[in-house]
């Protein structure tokens, strides 16, 4: 691959004393700072930062940009992740200057229009889910997770159940769920899947009891499979006196066919960032909004954007079983406005559509390369499907990350890889509703011929990536001794 | 059809290769019971003209007012190359780098975030970034606990009440313990937090500066008597007042979490914005969430990757050091490119001028008769004035009638303050609009 450039020092290394890049206006009001200060709060020495010119900046970050692949380079076909186009109209709305220099602290009177889009998004978001309300206060899915189980706990605490702090996980699940399990205070236990990749009901019956809080469970899950049994999971949790959690990250590959709520979930949280098309910003920000049923609608966190009888929006502080707040304000409202514009243009039919063309491209890659990889759940999938490479590449010590690597150089981004966990060697590939045949096609191409590769001539696949801007990097020493910032570099 | 490519024809071969008929066959495995058997109850869809006119219209149903306001979310004077720099999708459409080898831009400008929350603070580590301001301050919370195993948090009044509430939510599900320390005139009142920690069973205690109130917080003191008790010093810092005011690393602070809003992101309603968490080296494996490290590749060549994330999510699971998985790594990038921007000289100015306009403003509006300040201690960009006229809610209200956010009410946060109004003044207001304001105030007054 041609690059002009594929090394770019660091700011600190770019900076030349007395260079600016912005300047403010001359100071209109007189005095000095210093003077309004005790001189013990003062700082001792000027903080440390680079000196760059307006040019420097806008080059330097140009360059590093230069570096980086993203959705608008191509299909970015990580598993869970939904890595689907940003449409440009999304980020013209929310950067209006009615919205994106509005103060969260300003009157409500002053912010109905904010407020009304969060009203607005509330009632869709409850409708796509089949909940009855939402928050959008938390900023991000596993925040999301944190929340509903926050919320679930504090269910079970207002009925005097506080003996159940047991959270059901399967072994196919996210990591985040347990993590969020455990920083709400909650035990974490493993549920096995069965050999058709699903929840394994006896599995499930045997993990059951008085102590059960609730079930998360991602449907479809990390394999891409819908657990089909999900009337019968819902019913023995709730006969255990649980409740059913809903991880939306895969939300893409049900949506307008059916609702969380519908299946007997009683908490959804749904990850903007992906199946709501706003851009993950190299990882982050999000949006995770939390959906309840009505017997966990007390316990949101406050405030909740409502409606009042005369017909202004404004923020409902009164819930004295509200969980409390979960971060400033009202949420990631930039991001929200991204996705209210989004199901504003596509509408119901258009939401549906997405759905069912996710999943139909995801059942187009497993069936073009089910003859070239093996798959251990080989069957019609939801919204990503799960490959592992043969046993004939393996035999050449070819593995997932070797092929992951190799793609790159087809000028492909990977699958999400070694995930699921209960899958070895998985290369979990979602591709998404807004791929166009041709870049699926490209991209199954790539992998056959990674394999041709692998079984003719493995070093070229085990010594990539060749054509990037940097190559296999040294993951042991960066944890070894870890360099976390520029003043560490040494001779680096 | 929107953002779907796919033809007819085309949809029609998949189909085939697949080996099925029709789109609706992959979905036979979901039982007909839950199936939605309706459209969903959405409006009808719009194109891309209507949306556009749509958002347009609702954004003008907010009122665009002189903001004075602050509490914790700051207006402020953001170069114009930092969203022209944000909006190049390379940067704003990439996914969290797990293949290093093509996301070098984001790895690289996440390092520089990280080093230069360590100039700007004096801390030894930062991390990739956190949701918000609030949530910092509770995961520092937890690492307090985590690190010396006690169960108790000290988190002073003077505190932003909304990171209280958000501190307090996190300890209820981990059954710590959170103590407010009182204060006095403004300030966390350190002979009471002597006598809370005489019991020396206390992980972190947790101070503001500058405080909620505006009032400049005798941090130093502070975190000796936490270390003094064997607990943590945790510093909640404004970073634009780290342009004049004595960073987290001079007074010793152990962690240092801020929101970072203030650098180079717009204030939308709340959010997204940005969480700095910052500690000593010694915490570094209980930090939260990612880290990015230097490091070389097979060529020799200087690189970048996620690093130490045996503490995280997706390798620890139940265990990790928190279940942080998406950050707010774009603000991160916001914030890097806005100090790059800035620069020392920059930086310091911005600060300055945030004392001198507050300062300024301050005068203006206590020389109004009838109006006096509630604290006399020293400020940074905030204060907190009561007239004896006006209750809160009507200066409040008669302000934004004449086309200004100022003038928040404290009662609901600090019942004892009664009558209190809190103010902020930045750099991006003029001395005009300072002049207006103090008109405006005097003649709701008069």
């Amino acid at each position: 691959m041609i690059r002009l450039r594929d090394y770019e020092p660091l700011l600190n290394e770019l900076s030349v004393p007395g260079r600016r890049g912005y300047y403010l206006p001359e100071c209109d009001v007189p005095g000095k700072a210093e003077d309004y200060l005790p001189s013990e709060a003062l700082r001792k020495e000027d903080a440390p930062l680079p000196e760059l010119s307006e040019v420097d900046v806008v080059r330097h970050f140009s360059r590093l940009s230069d570096l980086n692949y993203c959705i608008e380079t191509g299909i970015y076909p990580l598993g869970s992740c939904t890595m689907k186009y940003n449409p440009k109209i999304n980020e013209y709305a929310a950067s209006l200057p009615e919205f994106a220099n509005l103060h969260p602290m300003v009157p409500v009177s002053a912010a109905q229009g904010a407020l009304e889009l969060m009203y607005k998004l509330q009632k869709y978001l409850a409708e796509i889910t089949g909940m009855d309300a939402v928050t959008l206060q938390p900023a991000a899915g596993a925040h999301g997770e944190y929340t509903g189980l926050a919320i679930i706990a504090a269910y079970h605490r207002s009925r005097g159940d506080h003996d159940r702090v047991e959270v059901l996980v399967p072994d196919s699940a996210h990591g985040t769920n347990p993590a969020s399990a455990a920083v709400a205070g909650l035990k974490v236990i493993e549920i096995p899947s069965d050999s058709r990749g699903l929840v394994d009901l006896e599995g499930l019956k045997a993990a059951l009891g008085p102590r059960t809080a609730a079930l998360m469970l991602t449907n479809p899950n990390t394999l891409g499979l819908f657990e089909s049994d999900i009337v019968e999971i819902a019913r023995l949790v709730h006969e255990a006196g649980g409740l059913l959690y809903y991880d939306g990250a895969n939300l893409n590959g049900t949506m307008g066919v059916c609702r969380p709520g519908d299946m007997g979930f009683d908490v959804v949280h749904l990850n903007l960032h992906k199946t709501f098309s706003t851009p993950h910003g190299g990882g982050g920000p999000g949006s995770g909004p939390v959906g309840v049923k009505k017997h966990l609608e007390p316990f949101l966190p406050v405030p909740v954007v409502a409606l009042s009888e005369s017909g202004e929006y404004y923020l409902d502080y009164d819930r004295p079983q509200s969980i409390g707040r979960v971060r400033t304000f009202y949420g990631n409202f930039g991001v929200c406005v991204k996705a209210y514009a989004y199901i504003r243009r596509l509408g119901p039919e258009g939401l549906k559509r997405v759905c069912e063309y996710a999943v139909l491209h995801a059942n187009y890659i497993w069936a073009r390369l089910r003859e070239h990889y093996r798959f251990r759940y080989d069957r019609i999938c939801k919204h990503e499907c799960v490959a592992m490479p043969t046993k004939e590449m393996m035999d050449n010590d070819v593995h997932t990350k070797d092929i992951a690597k190799r793609l790159m150089d087809y000028g492909y981004h990977a699958p999400t890889i070694y995930f699921p966990l209960i899958v070895p060697e998985a290369l979990m590939i979602e591709p998404t509703e807004t791929e166009t045949l041709q870049e699926l096609d490209g991209f199954c191409d790539a992998l056959i011929a990674i394999k041709k590769e692998a079984l003719e001539n493995p070093q070229v696949v085990k010594d990539a990536p060749h054509n990037t801007p940097v190559r296999r990097l040294d993951d042991v020493a960066a944890a070894k001794n870890p360099i976390l910032n520029w003043r560490k570099l040494g001779n680096l | 059809m929107p953002y779907i490519p796919t033809t007819p024809e085309e949809t029609r071969r998949m189909l085939s290769v697949i080996g099925v008929e029709k789109i609706e066959d992959l979905f036979a495995d979901i039982p007909e019971e839950i199936r939605l058997k309706r459209p969903m109850d959405l409006p009808k869809p719009m194109s891309e003209a209507e949306v556009k006119r749509h958002m347009e219209e609702l954004a003008n149903k907010n009122k665009v007012l002189i903001n004075f306001i602050g509490a914790g979310a700051y207006e402020r004077l953001i170069p114009t190359i930092v969203p022209y720099i944000l909006s190049r999708w390379e940067i704003y459409s990439a996914y969290t780098p797990y293949q290093p080898e093509v996301s070098q831009g984001t790895l690289q400008m996440i390092f520089e975030f990280q080093s230069l929350m360590c100039e700007l603070t004096g801390m030894e580590v930062a991390t990739a970034s956190h949701y918000d301001g609030a949530t910092a301050a509770a995961e520092a919370a937890l690492m307090s606990c985590a690190d010396t195993r006690k169960h108790k948090v000290l988190v002073s009044r003077a505190v932003h009440p909304q990171y209280r509430d958000v501190i307090r939510t996190y300890a209820t599900g981990q059954r710590i313990e959170i103590v407010e320390i009182p204060i006095k005139d403004g300030r966390t009142d350190l002979a009471e937090l002597e006598k809370l920690l005489a019991a020396k069973d206390v992980a972190g205690v947790i101070l503001q500066n500058p405080n909620f109130l505006g009032q400049i917080e005798s941090m130093a003191e502070a975190v000796q008597l936490a270390h003094k008790a064997g607990a943590l010093g945790i510093a909640v810092f404004d970073p634009i007042s780290l342009g004049v005011l004595a960073p987290p690393g001079e007074y010793d602070a152990d962690i240092a979490v801020g929101e970072g809003q203030s650098l180079g992101l717009p204030l939308s309603y709340g959010g997204p914005y940005l969480g700095i968490v910052t500690s000593k080296e010694r915490l570094v494996r209980r930090l939260p969430g990612r880290l990015i490290g230097a490091t070389r590749d097979v060529d020799g060549k200087r690189g970048f990757v996620m690093t130490l994330a045996t503490r995280e999510q997706h390798i620890r699971r139940e265990k990790a050091t928190s279940n942080i998985c998406t950050n707010e790594a774009l603000c991160a990038t916001a914030a890097t490119i806005y100090l790059a921007a800035l620069g020392k000289e920059g930086l310091k100015e911005v600060a300055r001028q945030c004392v001198l306009k507050s300062h300024y403003a301050y005068e203006k509006l206590t020389s109004i008769p009838g109006v006096t300040p509630v604290f006399t201690g020293p400020f940074f960009c905030e204060f907190a004035l009561k007239t004896d006229k006006l209750t809160p809610k009507e200066g409040y209200k008669g302000l934004a009638d004449k086309g200004f956010a100022a003038a928040l009410d404290l009662t609901p946060y600090y019942p004892e303050y009664e009558g209190a109004m809190l103010f902020a003044v930045t750099e991006a207001r003029t001395k005009a609009e300072i002049d207006a304001l103090a008109a405006a105030m005097g003649g709701l007054l008069a």
